[in-house]
């Protein structure tokens, strides 16, 4: 028996995780294409 | 394929504790110094942020590799002390969850490496991915006792694509450097093996010591890395690199025969007695950081 608790709990856990990591995926391909495109500050 | 049916039907959904250990983040600190050095090494560095994307690409890749690796080896990690704890293992994972984790990681570290570098550090990135799985795990690992031999190229691959990523081209150097981490293998996993042949064994790898003995495992730990120093020394002769490299070069590369000798001299068979073996697969660690570093820092020094 899976406690439904537990369940929710590391659904959420990793609902989060794999937000900040596609954040971070996004800032990162911005700064990729700046990067390539040889735009100065 | 080994036929293995899940025994855990519907478990919690992992954990992302055992998502990051199925990478095998140890094994992973390696292969990204590697990569980060055959990036560094380069005659020309483009903007940082596509090194740091370049080496988060080889990062992933591995962890990839590792992810595969466990979802492949699943029974046979059960069997083996060193693994048996593992998250497929030990059950807290669906097998499925590995390879679903494993295959995404790899095709968008090789997507990522396109976009960010060039296609080709992408091609050599997932050839590197997929000799690791396909041609050393699938193939290689469970069939002969030369899967080091063969496999170590696997390993061998960041410092290319490193160099690759940051040039767009294949150069003598990263050659040289894959050469060295290709002859390294061997003795670095045979002095390993040496000591927990048991677990082999128990688990149906064919190792070396396993198949061909312990005094024959000793001698090709000795006869490979007489190769393998000469590979670590000659950029420098070649003029690939300075004096500080291979002056460095030469001593690590003596004391790493020096240790294999005493190996070879060795006749223990017991692990406990096998002091040598250990001493040895701990400088090889050592050795590959340290030669590394140095190829960086003469690299870098002002001429």
């Amino acid at each position: 028996m899976i406690p439904e608790d537990e369940v929710i709990r590391r659904q959420r856990e990793r609902a989060r995780i794999t937000a900040w990591l596609l954040g971070a995926f996004v800032v990162l391909l911005f700064f990729i294409t700046i990067a390539k495109t040889g735009i100065n500050w | 394929m080994p036929a293995i049916e899940m025994t855990n039907a519907a478990p919690l959904p992992a954990d992302w504790r055992d998502l990051v250990a199925l990478t095998k983040p140890r094994v992973m600190s390696l292969v990204v110094f590697t990569g980060l050095c055959g990036w560094l090494a380069a005659p020309a560095l483009p903007p940082l942020v596509l090194g740091f994307s370049a080496i988060l690409c080889i990062a992933l890749a591995a962890g990839a590799c590792g992810a595969l690796n466990q979802w492949y080896e699943v029974e046979v990690d059960a069997k083996m002390r060193r693994t048996a704890k593992r998250p497929l293992p030990a059950g807290r994972m669906e097998r499925q969850t590995a390879l679903h984790f494993g295959v995404g990681l790899g095709v968008f570290s090789v997507l990522l490496m396109g976009l960010a570098a060039n296609w080709l550090a992408a091609g050599l990135l997932a050839a590197s991915i997929l000799f690791y799985v396909l041609i050393y795990t699938i193939w290689l690992k469970p069939r002969t006792a030369q899967n080091i031999v063969i496999g170590g190229a696997a390993g061998a691959f960041p410092p290319l694509v490193g160099w690759v990523a940051a040039t767009g081209h294949v150069a003598p150097l990263p050659l040289m450097l894959f050469a060295i981490i290709f002859l390294w293998t061997p003795p670095h996993f045979w002095a390993l093996s040496l000591f927990v042949r048991s677990d082999y064994a128990a688990a149906g790898i064919p190792m070396l010591p396993v198949v061909a003995g312990v005094p024959n495992t000793r001698r090709q730990i000795f006869l490979y890395s007489l190769p393998m120093a000469a590979a670590a020394v000659a950029p420098w002769p070649l003029g690939l690199t300075g004096r500080v490299y291979g002056l460095s070069a030469t001593i690590l590369s003596l004391v790493f025969v020096a240790l294999a000798a005493r190996v070879l001299a060795n006749r223990a068979t017991e692990p406990a007695a096998m002091a040598p073996e250990k001493k040895l697969f701990a400088y090889s660690v050592f050795y590959l950081f340290a030669l590394f570093t140095v190829l960086i820092v003469d690299r870098w020094l002002p001429q």
